[in-house]
């Protein structure tokens, strides 16, 4: 949320890019990528089996729907990997 | 190199952390390790240090004594995926450690004395149509994010399912700026009264948990959000996202009634938990019927050496949890201890458990296993075309519960519906039952086995 609104008065924070298919998207230091992406109005970013999009769905590393390539690596879970300046990420879905 | 404290920890939720404070106080060597960056579990998921905030308590119930739990030594990062068993000693642990799902992480093995396990639990979320658009989460995911993230899952949002937990859902979604358009209870008033009230003394040890519950409905009542008892979100709606969903009267076995249909563009549901009992079995842990890890009054599983704690033991919520790991602690480090009778986590079952009517929101293209797109009608078909009665085989001819996730979003809702659709199964089973804890990359692996025979 807007931070000059959010009621637990957060502090000072370090701004970070990640490159999500190619276009630089703005986060915080300590997000993890599918904060980022959220954060950004993204919601979902991987087709299942037969098509249908998928993002986050249990946000605890358990359900596998959050799926990304970070760095070139497929397979990492969104929301358990804390993004790093610079990451780039990859998508298997146009964003909606 | 193989380590060998005197006491292992694994997961640093209320329990973990509980746990490892005692064995430290009872003098015992500990390593404490959690697949999370940061100390604090599923209940005290917080900001991470690189964004602070000086109101970040209000989010939060028990601040100050996490705050006096967390400076302990932490292994952060760390991703158990393998636990090995011994006929003689207490298991080999091997954990993977750097960021998450990453290529070229540090491996440790540790051989202690004791091991605890405190790997928690994760939600159940029953299938409805539509649970797969985006926009629907587990109300999990909606703590997770506005509590460690600050990121609202919507801005008109509906939260239901069953149990206390929505209720703390809901709270952190207004502090993070999201409309709740209701708090919808799956199970009905008397239900909920009966199991609540009776023998109220049995629930003083659980007061705290009670007087926490209290402060959530006064944020109901200032925010004006609804909570509606007998009530359930029984199908989503929408162009490739959440638009609106159906809430429909539940009766007393949830099956659905009269039903209406509401503009929402997020809807969070929780029907309940499942302990996270992976670690355990594979270390040879019984479990109960529940799926929950057996332990006796001092926090002891089945398998000498290996003690569990919170909310792998049963669904207990965060005061048990500390309690649970506290004793587990002790005992693991060698002291005495033994934990009290409480009443809450039977109460909340009675209160809040599942009923099967749930079945009758269900139609033949809902999808049950995410991962690899398998609806209930694909398993009753299955069911029917093969007659089989084997859990195993009929997973294998639909590939339910075969895909990324392991089965462990699906696992045990398949298994209800198979049971149904053959008369009974077989071969029913707990799907906790995986040899590998985590995905781990076939090139790790192939590290691992290197480093074991230069070891040998
Ligand atoms: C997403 C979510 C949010 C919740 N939020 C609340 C809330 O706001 N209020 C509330 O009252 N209750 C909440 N609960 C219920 C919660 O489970 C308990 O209240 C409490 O956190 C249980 O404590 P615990 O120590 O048993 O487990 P947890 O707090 O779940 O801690 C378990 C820890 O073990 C770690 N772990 C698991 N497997 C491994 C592995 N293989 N390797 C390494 N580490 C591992 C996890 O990373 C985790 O940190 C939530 C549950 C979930 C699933
Ligand atoms: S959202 Fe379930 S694993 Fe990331």
């Amino acid at each position: 949320m807007n931070p000059a609104d959010d009621p637990v008065r957060p502090g000072p924070a370090t701004a970070i890019e990640l490159v999500v298919d190619g276009r630089a998207v703005p986060g915080l230091a300590g997000q993890t990528v599918a904060g980022v992406l959220l954060g950004a109005g993204r919601r979902t970013w991987r087709s299942s089996r037969s098509g249908r999009p998928r993002g986050v769905f249990c946000g605890i590393g358990v359900c596998h729907d959050c799926l990304v390539a970070v760095n070139g690596v497929d397979d990492v879970r969104a929301c358990q990997r804390r993004a790093a300046d610079g990451d780039v990420i990859t998508t298997t879905d146009e964003p909606r | 190199m193989i380590e060998t404290p005197d006491v292992l920890v694994v997961g640093a939720g209320p329990a973990g952390l509980a746990a490892a404070a005692a064995a430290r106080r009872a003098g015992a060597q500990v390593v404490l390790l959690d697949a999370a960056a940061d100390a604090g579990g599923q209940y005290w998921r917080h900001l991470p240090a690189e964004r602070p905030a000086a109101r970040e308590r209000i989010l939060h119930h028990g601040w100050d004594r996490f705050a006096r739990l967390r400076g302990q030594e932490l292994l952060a990062d760390a991703q158990v995926w393998l636990v090995e068993r011994h006929d003689d000693r207490p298991p080999t642990v091997h954990a993977l450690v750097g960021p998450a799902d990453g290529t070229a992480r540090e491996k440790r093995v540790f051989a202690p004395r004791a091991l605890v396990l405190a790997t928690g639990a994760y939600e159940r979320t029953l299938p409805f149509p539509g649970w797969d658009l985006p926009g629907v989460f587990t109300a999990g995911a909606a703590q997770a994010l506005a509590k460690a993230e600050r990121v609202a899952v919507g801005r008109r949002v509906v939260v239901a399912g069953a149990g206390p937990f929505l209720l703390p859902v809901a709270a952190s979604l207004v502090r993070t700026g999201a409309r709740v358009l209701g708090v919808l209870e799956a199970n009905p008033w008397p239900r909920l009264a009966r199991a609540w009230t009776a023998r109220p003394a049995e629930l003083f040890a659980s007061r705290g948990k009670a007087g926490e519950l209290a402060g959530y409905v006064r944020d109901l009542i200032r925010h004006r959000i609804p909570y509606r008892a007998a009530t359930g979100v029984v199908a989503a709606h929408g162009d490739g996202r959440v638009e609106a969903v159906t809430v429909a009267r539940l009766g007393p076995d949830w099956a659905p009634g009269t039903e209406r249909r509401i503009a929402a563009d997020a809807v969070c549901v929780s029907h309940g938990f499942v302990p996270r009992a992976e670690l355990a079995v594979a270390a040879g842990c019984r479990l109960d019927p529940d799926g929950s890890v057996h332990t006796d009054a001092e926090g002891r599983t089945s398998v000498p050496g290996v003690f569990a704690a919170g909310e792998i033991t049963g669904i207990g919520g965060a005061d048990l949890a500390l309690a649970e790991g506290s004793v587990a602690g002790t005992v693991a480090a060698g002291g005495a201890d033994r934990r009290g009778f409480t009443g809450f986590p039977a109460r909340l079952e009675a209160a809040h458990g599942i009923r099967p009517g749930w079945t009758g929101w269900l139609t033949d293209d809902t999808l049950v296993c995410r991962c690899e797109d398998v609806t209930a009608g694909d398993l009753r078909a299955a069911a029917e075309a093969t007659g089989s009665r084997g859990l195993r085989s009929l997973k294998l001819s639909t590939r339910a519960g075969l895909g990324a996730c392991q089965g462990r979003v699906c696992g045990r809702t398949v298994e209800e519906l198979l049971n149904r659709h053959t008369g009974g199964l077989l071969d029913p089973g707990r799907t906790a039952n995986r040899p590998v804890a985590a995905l781990v990359r076939l090139g790790e692996l192939a590290a691992h086995h290197e480093d074991h025979e230069e070891n040998a």
